[in-house]
């Protein structure tokens, strides 16, 4: 019995120990691959009623997991809470974590993380019932706010209702089920997130008219995958898949059309460079040339992602906004492909 | 004698050490004591590397750091704008209000149930088996979340009591009962307040020094002494007396239904009403089977003895019974109140901001401080267990059988 204690804890530590740069090839050896998401946000990350991961986060892991490993089903979901999320990151449970997290210094830095891109430019907004009549955020002196404990948003809230002088009492509350709970028992007047996982929460609701999203954005936040610090190859492969499928959007290069666009070199050279008919990119990142086709066959170029998941034809009906490409608008915006 | 006298006297060898028995135990504790000690230096440095590849040190001046989050009950002054540490000590404080608030009610819901579940009224002792039951074996957090779903959907929303047509109504015009918590009505202290709050103070003494005389007169000449009405008199008529001499000190700031919320007052939030009543119940069964087999172990000629002396029933309890049922009582009691106290880190399940919301979550949340979180964590609840158990064994030593 004292032994096995012994022993176990002595595999424990050694697992403990295993975490290690080498993250790509770890992936590989695995074969799948370890994805941090949401516990679940309609549209961003959430299990469908056949149990399948769905959503715009989820499809960015299923991109990567296609350019890895040749398999966009070879992923391990690991959900995680504000709470949880970095933790699980840092000790190495999860390879990579998806999960609307805000890019902020202090994470980027203190917490040794690196971002490897913004896949959704958000900010943060307030979710109240139409009944309240309530037209803006300043008008909250006193009211009760539903918030989710350990993230950027309790932070902001704090300096918002600060920085214009009314008062607030917080709701902490541990993950987003828990807060639509809260908010419609009337447990909380208002519910503070980012307005993407706003327009997410409202969609789901029986009447999503009853309620209306306030019109002030109190931040910005930046929300992107992120890796943990020191493996810089681990990192590029991670950012250069988001490019990639920016950069689909960009080239119009489709799920549709992009099998037939490998097949042989087009007129547009750097479209022959990101689908690996000219050059070989891939190799300098360790992959082979045809990573980003097959991330884009899996998922669809950055529009189709966000049309599909989040876009005005589903129940959340976001437009694309800041989220639109910088040649229509927008701050979306791959590196060159060279 | 002669056998002593034949083994000549020999040396210690080295092979004693496993094949004497006399020396063989000391070998063995000495191998598990290098091997333990191996273990932990292991583990500690494998601590110290990883957090060494992970680029990170052992610091604890985050504490010192703005924290800028809000709580919503706080016990001493607190702003965002304070430090770490600080919101760190508001929650070790809710900590210690909800757990010691805790051991209270255990105790008194304990004790109830525990004689009652002994009670000859079929019905009495079935209802109390049926509390201990249901509390004992459904797990803690459940309850607490039971309990808060209750408060939270059973009760009407602020809003409900404004406007000119609202359909909730304040309890006594004074008290509203709401999805958010009880608002009450909170003291404001006017001129002589202070000698008011000693004469009460006064009183309570008085209390004390009155039933310890009429304890000592009963043990010396068997005659009792009126406890309960004396009791109540004292605690009431000299404050009511000071009160009105003064010209009522005390005036109360009654809550107001406001736009969202109640204004003035005291909020007592539901989630501490949750976490508290779900913590006293829960714990206050696994008490009553502790008083139940403390007075099960008195034997029953206890009892019949005080009948014959003509002890009614309930003096019976109190004066023969109880007294020695504590022996027993006592010792098991003490993990129960170690429990409950450690019990209190579910209340973020209900969002109660205690230590382990504020310190072990959003503090190292937003830190990434978890190790030195966690320490300070685990250091807190250990003085606090320490502290408890010092406490209750002095109590217990008190009243344990003198042997002389």
């Amino acid at each position: 019995m004292k032994t096995s204690v012994m022993l176990g804890t002595l595999a424990l530590a050694g697992l403990a120990g295993a975490v290690q740069a080498a993250t790509l090839d770890d992936v590989k050896a695995r074969g799948t691959l370890n994805c941090g998401v949401n516990t679940g946000v309609t549209g961003f990350g959430a299990p469908d009623a056949n149990g399948n991961w769905a959503g715009f986060d989820v499809d960015y892991c299923r991109a990567l997991a296609a350019a890895v490993l040749s398999d966009p089903q070879a992923v391990n979901f690991v959900p995680t809470t504000a709470q949880t999320r970095f933790t699980a990151l840092a000790s190495g449970e999860i390879d990579i974590l998806a999960r609307n997290s805000t890019w902020t210094f202090s994470r980027d830095t203190d917490l040794k993380f690196d971002f490897i891109g913004v896949n959704y430019y958000d900010g943060q907004g307030f979710l109240a019932p139409r009944a309240l009549g309530v037209t803006s955020a300043k008008e909250l002196d006193g009211a009760t706010v539903c918030i989710q404990t350990g993230t950027t948003t309790e932070l902001n809230l704090a300096d918002f209702f600060r920085t214009n002088n009314i008062t607030y009492e917080p709701v902490p509350v541990a993950t987003d089920d828990e807060a639509q709970q809260q908010y419609l028992a009337g447990a909380c007047d208002v519910y503070t997130t980012d307005a993407s996982g706003l327009a997410a929460v409202r969609s789901s609701f029986e009447n999503p008219d009853d309620h209306v999203i306030l019109p002030e954005i109190i931040s910005k936040e930046p929300l992107g995958p992120l890796v943990r610090h020191g493996d810089n190859q681990w990192e590029d492969i991670g950012r250069w898949t988001l490019y990639a499928l920016i950069a689909a959007e960009e080239l119009g290069v489709t799920s549709a059309n992009v099998t037939e666009m490998a097949a042989a070199p087009t007129e547009n050279p750097e479209i022959n460079r990101l689908l690996g008919t000219e050059g070989d990119l891939g190799a300098m990142t360790g992959l082979d040339n045809q990573w980003a086709v097959r991330a884009i066959q899996a998922v669809g170029n950055y529009g189709e992602v966000f049309e599909r998941n989040i876009g005005s034809e589903t129940p959340i009906g976001l437009a694309r906004g800041l989220n639109a490409l910088w040649t229509q608008g927008g701050l979306m915006y791959a590196m060159p492909f060279r | 004698m002669s056998i002593a006298e034949n083994s000549p006297p020999r040396g210690f060898r080295p092979g004693q050490l496993l094949y004497d028995s006399r020396y063989r135990s000391v070998t063995i504790q000495a191998i598990a004591l290098a091997l333990l000690a191996a273990l932990l230096i292991y583990l500690i440095r494998n601590l110290v590397d990883n957090l060494h590849a992970l680029g990170k040190d052992i610091n604890f001046g985050f504490l010192d750091n703005r924290a800028g989050y809000d709580i919503n009950q706080a016990l001493i002054p607190y702003s965002n704008d304070m430090s770490h540490g600080r919101a760190a000590l508001v929650g070790m404080l809710n900590t210690l209000l909800v757990a010691s608030l805790g051991c209270v009610a255990a105790t008194i819901f304990g004790v109830l149930a525990g004689v009652l579940r002994l009670s000859k009224n079929w019905l009495v002792s079935r209802i109390m088996t049926v509390y201990v039951e249901g509390f004992r074996n459904v797990p803690l957090v459940l309850w607490i979340i039971l309990i808060y779903a209750l408060l939270t959907e059973a009760t009407p929303q602020p809003r409900d009591f404004a406007g000119d047509n609202p359909t909730a109504s304040m309890l006594f015009g004074v008290i509203a009962i709401t999805n958010r918590g009880t608002y009450i009505p909170a003291p404001i202290w006017g001129e002589g307040g202070r000698l008011l709050v000693l004469v009460f103070v006064l009183s309570l003494i008085a209390i004390w020094v009155w039933r310890r005389v009429a304890r000592r007169r009963q043990a010396a000449t068997g005659r009792t002494l009126p406890v309960v009405w004396v009791s109540l008199a004292i605690l009431i008529l000299p404050t009511l007396i000071t009160f009105l001499a003064l010209g009522r000190p005390l005036t109360f700031d009654v809550p107001e239904a406001a736009r969202f919320n109640f204004r003035g007052g005291v909020t007592v939030l539901n989630s501490f009403m949750a976490l508290w009543l779900a913590l006293s119940l829960y714990t206050g069964a696994f008490i009553a089977e502790i008083v139940r087999a403390g007075i099960l172990a008195i034997s029953k000629g206890q009892t019949e003895a005080a009948y014959a002396l003509g002890l009614r029933p309930r003096r019976t309890m109190s004066l023969v019974i109880l007294p020695q049922a504590m022996r027993v009582i006592i010792p098991p009691l003490i993990s129960q109140y170690l429990n409950l106290t450690k019990n209190s880190s579910l209340a973020i399940a209900v969002g109660y901001m205690d230590v382990r919301a504020t310190l072990g979550g959003i503090t190292i949340n937003q830190t990434g401080r978890e190790l030195e979180g966690m320490l300070l964590l685990a250091g807190f609840y250990l003085v606090v267990s320490l502290v408890i158990s010092a406490a209750m064994n002095l109590y217990n030593r008190r009243i344990a059988i003198k042997e002389r």
